[in-house]
């Protein structure tokens, strides 16, 4: 009787953009023909609520069944059905405009499904979103007239962390509930989130904001640096809001800042309802779907999924919990059905509440549930980059604290390990291993981030009462039974984790399931092949590190010592580089004044003498010390008619003439010539470093008609940043520690390019004397 | 001391196991009983007197007048003169060159001549270094003409300085040094090591362009060169001969001088490596024991430098001079003379050690393609008549063959082996796809005449100069060697003579007869 019931009304649902509100709007188009959906969603930064409706709910694949029923026809059902208005629960009066108050006003069952779920949720967004919520929404039915039935979704561990039965009351009527005052709690967050602001805004804290960005960045110039300062300000922001709502929740006896603020948003709703009917459903954990709208149907990684691919991939080897604690998971289909279950039978005058929990009457203990996960992954094993099958390791059910401290320590050790590699002049190989373990320390972090969040749901000995449920379930005909079942004893175990769950989460995870080739490999030859289309426009390269293993000082170096006296040769060449420490530091803080400090060397030398010299230059440094690879690879990018331009802090005297045949454009430093034929020692204009690169690349672009999205950089550092964040495919070339880490975290292209084996490997940058000039 | 002649020597169970050069090393081999191995003649004699050799060549050539009579003041006088590629290795100074050349300057400069040039003939090789000049010219000669410029490398990518004279019969076009050309006299210095040197090649080659040079280094003329070091039947002579005709006609007047050496080519430690092993003395075999060990743990880059330091002890053995055919004819024979030793009849499988040095790798590192250059094109190609080893038959070669390339030397060489090569190994269509692109590359082309590359097309000449031992062969073993680098040439690896000689014999058969090469020092063998 629930479709007919519900048929001819206009429901509301909140959240529809989320796992549980997906499936209520896909069963409700799916299995109630007859009723009207108006679906409220916050507008994205870029979108607006109807594109988000059709991109994240119409697209997703969840609505299969429903476009094979209706083929053609499903956009006409849909656009006849659903009605998109834009608002935000987290703001008074729903943020809705008079035609979305029109909407509010004109249905007949309003369902609450939107929340900020993410367990370490900052304090103040869960309270504006999970406390309020619920609250805001009754307050703005009445404030437009309307008495709609409010079907509000919660959680079961509202109840908080307690041992024992836990029956479907409101919190109020229940024993151990702490007395709390929501409004002041509301009012604490607000304040919370003004004071950490305040906070990270003082001088101490930004001076280490910028010291952070430095170190993740180097001298990637000021533009970069102080948005990412700012960036991570915002992070810590955020993370100390984290911190402060577990801490608010665990203090009162809830695991989480979300159960915290839903049971207070349940409180809030019930405080404030006025004449509003309404139903409070809570699910426990709610996971992949048992049946529809297919078997294994899940949206977004939720909360057991990581834990367990962390534990496939051999990342997390213990998980705390009691063994025979009950794991109460639910799957997605059976809360769609008690919700919409719970809709049709239409307002009480007292508030309802159903529980839809497995715990109580089919329950999963936790050493099945491991029992279940060790087994079949066991017999489907994940494959590590090598194509080797991972093993499982056992599990020994530890408790939470030792769990944590091991984590923690591995987590220390490898910072530390990464601070030292950090701070080394790495490049290529050894750069690859520092980004590597930055990686196994990130996924350390996650792991250790998986035992603080959900350890508490592992440990939880409530069980969830779900009498009205089954009551409910009792009075259900055959056909309900059918499209809208929510019988949590059903449920079959084994099937359900080996032939639904862990099927459908492995695929999600996108992890390597066969041993045969390594993704990255692929990876890389996919990216080569776009970075190689004949659609790119323009291919930037850096030179030092980039095209040659090489730098300013040893060409300066190289042509200094080609006139001097063979005695004074070597004394010349150990001094400056006694004085490479100093000037590795200047150029580590900033290049462009490394540049001008290093250059002013040249003063009074004579431009028609470096000049001639300039040309054994390209043979006994750029070609001896170059990347044949890399020559290679500008070659194939001319070949392909891509312009080619080489940007360095390079003397044009060291390479216009003899890079020339290579690059259409040469941007490089210029030294002004002084009357007499000699250098000054000042550079023309700023040299092309850091965001003066990126500025350079944009007037090329534009000057010569060309697109940068459409375009590829070379480089080699983190100073280069600006001029890789500039075009549509940056590529890191034997990139230092800094860089490595950012190309993998972002999926750039690396490549190593090596010196030819073979060529001479001069000791030190010693131009070979000029004899004609000795023997004058 | 008379010298004895090469000859072949069958193995049986009293043989000492046969020396196998490996590159910058060497090793000591058992063959199979029964296996031939072919040693070279001892060094000719030597000129006792070569600077009055040269003068009384100079002052009585074959078919023209002597050289003062064809100089006179105020004539445009061009001497070109081999480049690093000759001899191998390079010679212990005073370079032969540097003996004719000083000659020649000193009857110029009585003649009253003063429009000198000096002119490395080098083709499409790189340019010689300061230090390389030197050495084959000798300090006087280059402080007196180098800074003045008028002593350089010929360069064959300049169109200001190259002059089309004209076509031959078959429609092949002849451009040369401009400078040269326009001379009043040409006088060409050679060193004739091996007898493909010398004759037209020099001129018609050495100081062609790119345009010319291409219509004999090709894959068809190679495959028709049967051998090259063999005139009656060589395509690659006879095309150099029809240029030199046109030269000829066109009024370009040469006056050639071509000297010969005999075969000494390891100075002392290492002169045990061109005795016979039986006639090895005590000293020997210790030094050899001594250094194939210290070598063994030696880095690549140490050796090569160590190597690249011998100098030969080469000896003039004759010099001759006049007009280019009837000198050629003397030359070859002396030539022949050193070299030739008779063999009966092919074999199945031919080995052969091959060292550090080819023509291309003086002063730098020998890369696969060299190897492959070193084996296939001039190994093999060191016969008359017909080839050491059968139509189908294997060769066994001894070299690290290193995945190792002289960034500065041999830059189109990497790009040929990483990309070229990665695709195909057929000659043919290495020919017909990839040469045109190499060799117009503009990049190569700058390197080529700025710094000190090997054209951008060289690397395919070398694979042409194989091209005929590709076509003759049934498979190509290479001892020793980068796995992945022989595999990238299209040949087998192994890692002992055993192994691969079981390997052969998937190809030839059981019981195969098998012939050793043992060179250096260089020998032609006369297949009967």
């Amino acid at each position: 009787m629930i479709a007919e019931a519900l048929g001819g009304k206009r429901l509301l649902v909140t959240g529809s953009t989320g796992f549980l509100g997906t499936a209520l709007v896909e069963r409700l188009v799916h299995s109630v023909p007859g009723c009207e959906i108006v679906l409220l969603v916050r507008p994205g930064r870029r979108s607006t609520a109807e594109a988000r409706v059709r991109r994240e709910v119409l697209r997703n694949d969840a609505f299969d069944r429903v476009r094979a029923r209706l083929g053609d026809g499903f956009d006409d059902e849909v656009a006849r059905r659903i009605t998109v208005i834009g608002g935000d629960v987290g703001t008074d009066g729903l943020g809705l405009d008079d035609a979305g108050r029109a909407a509010l006003a004109s249905v007949d069952i309003v369902i609450h499904s939107a929340a900020t779920v993410a367990f370490d949720s900052p304090l103040d967004s869960a309270v504006e979103v999970n406390l309020l919520g619920p609250s805001r929404i009754a307050e703005t039915l009445r404030a437009v007239g309307s008495t709609a039935h409010l079907v509000a979704v919660s959680t079961c561990y509202v109840a908080g962390n307690r041992r024992g039965r836990s029956p479907e009351l409101p919190l109020r009527d229940q024993p151990f509930t702490p007395d709390v005052d929501w409004r002041a709690e509301v009012a604490a967050a607000r304040r919370t989130r003004a004071d950490v602001e305040a906070d990270s805004r003082t001088p101490d804290r930004l001076a280490r904001f910028q010291k952070g960005a430095r170190s993740e960045l180097g001298a990637a110039g000021v533009p970069l640096l102080s948005s990412k300062a700012e960036r991570l300000r915002a992070d810590w922001v955020a993370d100390e809001l984290v911190e402060a709502g577990r801490a608010r929740a665990r203090s009162l006896g809830w695991p989480d800042a979300y159960a915290y603020t839903k049971a207070l948003g349940e409180q809030a709703l019930l405080e404030t309802r006025g004449e509003i009917p309404v139903t409070i459903v809570r699910p426990s954990i709610i996971e992949s779907a048992l049946l529809e709208p297919r078997p294994g149907w899940i949206r977004g990684f939720r909360m057991a999924e990581p834990v367990i691919i962390s534990y496939a991939r051999g990342l997390l080897k213990q998980f705390p919990g009691i063994p025979e604690g009950v794991v109460d998971v639910i799957p997605v289909d059976l809360v769609v059905g008690a919700v919409l279950d719970a809709a049709a039978r239409g307002s009480e005058p007292e508030p309802t509440i159903v529980q839809v929990a497995s715990g109580a009457v089919n329950p999963l203990k936790y050493r099945r549930l491991v029992d279940l996960v060790q087994s079949w992954f066991g017999e489907h094993p994940l494959y590590d980059t090598k194509g080797r099958p991972i093993i499982v390791p056992d599990w020994s059910f530890p408790a939470r604290g030792k769990v944590l401290r091991q984590l923690d320590r591995a987590s220390k050790v490898l910072d530390r390990a990464e601070t030292v590699l950090a701070k080394l002049p790495l490049r290529g190989t050894q750069a690859r291993w520092s980004a590597q373990l930055d990686e196994t320390r990130t996924d350390i972090d996650r792991a250790l981030g998986y035992v603080e969040l959900y350890g508490a749901y592992a440990e939880t000995e409530a069980i969830f009462q779900v009498d009205r449920l089954l009551e409910r379930w009792s009075t259900l005909d055959d056909a309900d039974r059918r499209d809208f079942a929510f019988d949590p004893r059903v449920i079959d175990w084994t099937h359900y984790a080996h032939h639904v769950h862990l099927p459908s989460i492995v695929e999600h995870a996108r992890v390597r399931t066969t041993a045969a080739g390594t993704n990255r490999e692929q990876r890389s030859t996919r990216l080569r092949r776009q970075v190689l289309s004949p659609d790119r426009h323009i291919a930037a390269f850096d030179l030092e590190n980039t095209l040659i293993a090489s730098n300013v000082v040893d060409s300066y170096s190289w042509l200094a010592t080609r006139r001097l006296p063979p005695d004074d040769r070597l004394k010349f060449v150990l001094k400056t580089l006694s004085e490479a420490p100093g000037l590795l530091a200047l150029d580590r803080r900033d290049r462009g004044d490394f540049l001008r400090h290093f250059y002013r060397r040249y003063e009074g030398a004579p431009l028609a003498q470096l000049e001639e010299d300039s040309r054994e230059l390209l043979s006994g440094l750029i070609l001896t010390k170059g990347f044949p690879a890399g020559w290679r690879r500008v070659r194939e990018h001319r070949a392909l008619g891509h312009r080619t331009v080489l940007i360095t802090g390079a003397l044009d005297v060291v390479v216009e003439e003899n890079l020339r045949p290579l690059f259409d454009e040469i941007i490089c430093a210029r030294m002004a010539v002084a009357p007499d034929g000699t250098w000054t020692g000042e550079l023309d204009d700023a040299p092309p470093t850091g965001e003066a690169r990126a500025l350079l690349m944009q007037e090329y672009a534009e000057a010569e008609g060309l697109r940068l999205e459409e375009s590829v950089a070379y480089a080699d550092s983190a100073s280069d940043l600006p001029m890789l964040e500039a075009v549509g495919f940056p590529v890191a070339v034997n990139p230092e520690t800094r860089l490595s880490a950012i190309a993998r975290k972002r999926g750039w292209l690396v490549e190593q390019w090596a010196k030819s084996p073979g060529g001479p490997r001069p000791l030190l940058p010693i131009g070979p004397i000029s004899r004609s000039l000795v023997r004058r | 001391m008379a010298h004895r002649p090469g000859f072949v020597l069958e193995v049986d169970r009293s043989t000492p196991p046969t020396l196998f050069m490996r590159g910058e090393g060497f090793s000591l081999e058992r063959l199979p009983v029964g296996s031939r191995i072919v040693y070279p003649s001892e060094a000719l004699p030597l000129l006792n007197d070569p600077e009055g050799a040269i003068r009384h060549a100079l002052l009585n050539p074959v078919g023209t007048d002597p050289l003062p009579a064809l100089l006179f003041p105020g004539m445009k006088l061009t001497i070109a003169f081999d480049d690093i590629s000759l001899p191998l290795p390079p010679m212990r100074a005073p370079d032969v060159r540097q003996r004719v050349i000083e000659a020649v300057l000193d009857m110029a400069a009585d003649a009253g001549v003063d429009d000198v040039h000096l002119i490395a003939a080098l083709a499409l090789h790189r340019r010689m270094t300061e230090a390389e000049l030197r050495h084959a010219l000798g300090d006087r000669v280059y402080d007196a003409f180098a800074p003045r410029g008028l002593l350089y490398n010929h360069d064959a990518e300049d169109p200001e300085n190259l002059l089309f004279i004209g076509e031959t019969p078959q429609g092949e076009e002849v451009e040369i040094n401009k400078r040269a050309a326009e001379s009043d006299l040409l006088v060409y210095v050679n060193i004739n090591l091996v007898a493909m040197d010398g004759g037209h090649k020099s001129t018609a080659t050495g100081l062609a362009s790119y345009r010319s040079l291409r219509h004999h280094h090709n894959v068809k003329t190679m495959r028709h060169s049967r051998s090259f070091m063999d005139q009656r039947h060589s395509e690659l002579h006879s095309s150099n001969w029809r240029m030199g005709e046109v030269l000829r006609k066109a009024g370009v007047k040469i006056f050639q001088i071509e000297t010969t050496l005999n075969n000494d080519t390891f100075p002392k430690p290492f002169d045990f490596l061109q005795k016979r092993e039986w006639e090895w003395s005590a000293k020997d075999r210790a030094t050899f024991v001594a250094s194939s060990r210290s070598l063994a743990r030696t880095p690549d880059r140490i050796k090569r430098s160590i190597f690249n330091s011998i100098e030969a002890p080469h000896n003039l053995t004759g010099v001759n001079a006049g007009e280019i055919e009837a000198v050629h004819e003397l030359t070859t024979a002396k030539v022949f003379e050193q070299q030739l030793v008779h063999v009966d009849g092919q074999s199945d499988i031919l080995t052969m050690g091959l060292p550090y040095i080819c023509p291309y790798n003086v002063n730098s590192v020998m890369n696969p393609i060299l190897v492959m250059c070193l084996g296939l094109g001039y190994f093999f190609n060191l016969y008359r008549n017909k080839p050491l080893v059968r139509e189908g038959g294997v060769l066994i070669m001894s070299h690290p063959t290193p995945w190792a390339f002289h960034p500065v030397h041999h830059p189109s060489y990497i790009d040929f082996f990483e990309q070229v090569l990665a695709d195909t190994t057929d000659p043919i269509e290495i020919e017909k796809k990839y040469e045109k692109s190499f060799a117009e590359d503009e990049w190569y082309r700058h390197l080529y005449r700025t710094s000190y590359a090997y054209h951008g097309v060289h690397p395919f000449y070398m694979w042409y100069w194989g091209a005929h031992a590709l076509e003759h062969l049934g498979g190509v073993i290479i001892i020793g060697g980068d796995t992945k680098a022989v595999r990238r040439l299209g040949f087998k690896p192994a890692s002992t003579l055993r192994d691969a000689l079981e390997m052969a014999e998937d190809v030839v058969g059981r019981d195969p007869s098998i012939t050793h090469l043992h060179a250096p020092p260089i020998l032609v063998a006369e297949v009967s």
